[in-house]
């Protein structure tokens, strides 16, 4: 399979309705948020823990698509341990220090793990820093507007302890986001997929998964999430055809009301109701002369 | 003879971790020259040149904020690897995320803008048709362009950096004054045993002379 040979920058549009897309632990699990503007964040790492189930739920045991960071829910090593023990056995104490060696083992990873190849792993195999980078690089993903949480209490008739039997119920909470509009944003490395083998199959897994790994990640934390929309800007070269910055900034979100479409923010919307569905945004995309070597593609 | 450029490098995060505070990853106040090495490299590099860095202007006010994640503590397994490979049965692999879990902090730095003096030294691995020219024209061709060779980021890969070629740096909105930072990273010294090399960063109206610093001397 030929590896990825273009470089992409893209942007991820998602949104929550009424759950809690990711926890903060420092929060007593509270949406999390940027405490200086109150808009609302998801980690980088929270969308490729999303996107490395959707792979593994997708790919099942196809070869090469392997995931190394296995969620406790998939995983299946018990009655591997006996061949693991059986393996090392055999193993010499000394590791062998040849580089090519080395090589051939991180490869190998590559070869059979679609999250290592993707996103690349801190591998003690790997002779250079003791690390594959990946080409798939995320950043924080980041509410258009301010979200507000809401702490919403519920009840269950039903008590863990016997000794609490007299309380007859238990109190909980839940926290949600009534709405919210989330964006990220990515870089596909074109020089580090050639190092790792991510092909243009691996490619298009990406924005399957990107597509819908949110449909398959229903709990009752999380409420509806969807991802709305994928923009990808496609470089003719690896190296790049235009500054990624420049490239993000004509992807613009504006909110819309009543046909009328007005920058977020504006004087005019103040008296506007809330956003709580995603017509109540209109997410532009400025494509007039973009620069020479640059292609929109939009998987969804 | 040096063959200087300037690069502005912004972002809304960064996290330039403390290497005495790395469990909880604390960020040192400023942009330390290692990061910034690593930056122009991620742009262009080739064994026939070693990027310097002169000096690092600070643009925007140091501020910090607290992001606490679910990481793993483990790494991939040499040992595990090999023996999968040989006995071709990857059921064996795979670290198991909700038994590895750890949550960590991390005091990173909020909506930073730097603004890097640097030249580049040829080294022993020059061959015939290297020359400084050469390198310095592809570096800000690339850097004009957006071109890079990997993604530059500030400090981790989830805070990437955008970058511009500039002939003068933005204003910057640090009071004016000297600010002692204390001990700061220079660098990993790669010809010692990966020796980290410390120096004494001193911030005169939001510029630190790293240059100066080294003159002064590096502390192992």
């Amino acid at each position: 399979m030929t590896a990825v040979t273009n470089r992409y920058d893209f942007v991820l549009f998602f949104d929550v309705e009424n759950g809690n897309p990711n926890g903060d632990p420092d929060a007593g699990n509270l949406p999390r948020m940027d405490p200086e503007t109150s808009q609302g964040l998801v980690t980088d790492v929270s969308l490729k823990r999303k996107l490395r189930n959707y792979v593994a739920e997708a790919k099942g045991d196809e070869a090469g698509y392997a995931i190394y960071m296995q969620d406790g829910a998939v995983l299946n090593r018990q009655h591997a341990k006996a061949y693991e023990a059986e393996g090392l056995k055999s193993e010499s104490k000394k590791k062998p220090k040849k580089v090519e060696d080395a090589e051939r083992i991180t490869t190998w990873m590559c070869t059979n793990f679609w999250d290592i190849r993707t996103f690349g792993a801190v591998m003690t195999t790997e002779v250079n820093a003791g690390q594959v980078r990946g080409p798939v690089q995320m950043t924080f993903a980041r509410s258009a507007e301010p979200i507000m949480p809401l702490e919403v209490s519920i009840t269950r008739s039903s008590v863990t302890n016997e000794k609490d039997v007299e309380k007859e119920r238990t109190m909980g909470r839940k926290h949600i986001v009534p709405y919210g509009l989330y964006r990220a944003h990515g870089f596909i490395n074109a020089n580090l997929a050639g190092r790792t083998g991510f092909s243009e199959d691996d490619l298009a897994l990406l924005w399957a998964g990107f597509r819908d790994m949110f449909e398959h990640d229903r709990s009752a934390a999380r409420g509806m999430m969807a991802a709305r929309r994928l923009i990808a800007f496609r470089h003719d070269s690896a190296l790049g055809n235009a500054q990624a910055h420049k490239l993000f900034d004509r992807v613009t979100v504006q909110r819309a009301y009543k046909g009328e479409t007005l920058p977020i923010g504006d004087d005019r919307t103040h008296n506007w109701p809330v956003a709580r569905a995603f017509t109540d945004y209109a997410v532009l995309l400025d494509d007039a002369a973009l620069p020479e070597g640059i292609t929109v593609v939009e998987p969804f | 003879m040096t063959y200087g450029i300037k690069l502005h490098v912004w972002g809304d995060y960064a996290c330039f971790t403390r290497p005495e505070m790395k469990v909880e990853r604390v960020s040192y106040d400023v942009m330390p020259p290692s990061a910034a090495r690593g930056i122009l490299e991620a742009i262009h590099w080739k064994p026939a040149v070693r990027w310097v860095i002169d000096r690092i202007h600070v643009l925007k006010p140091i501020r910090f904020e607290n992001i606490r994640r679910n990481e793993v503590g483990a790494k991939v397994s040499d040992r595990n690897a090999r023996a999968a490979e040989r006995s071709g049965d990857l059921s064996s692999l795979g670290i198991d995320v909700t038994a590895e879990r750890q949550q960590r902090a991390m005091l990173a730095l909020r909506n930073v803008s730097y603004g890097i003096e640097a030249h580049f030294e040829m080294t022993p691995k020059a061959g015939p048709e290297d020359n400084p020219g050469k390198h310095r024209e592809m570096f800000l061709r690339r850097a004009a362009k957006g071109q890079c060779f990997h993604r530059p980021c500030l400090g981790v890969r989830e805070f990437a950096a955008d970058f511009e070629t500039v002939e003068t740096f933005p204003e910057t909105a640090l009071p004016p004054g000297s600010r002692d930072l204390g001990w700061m990273l220079y660098d990993i010294d790669y010809t010692h045993g990966r020796r980290s090399m410390f120096f004494h960063a001193q911030m005169q109206d939001g510029v630190i002379d790293v240059a100066a610093a080294a003159r002064e001397g590096l502390t192992a």
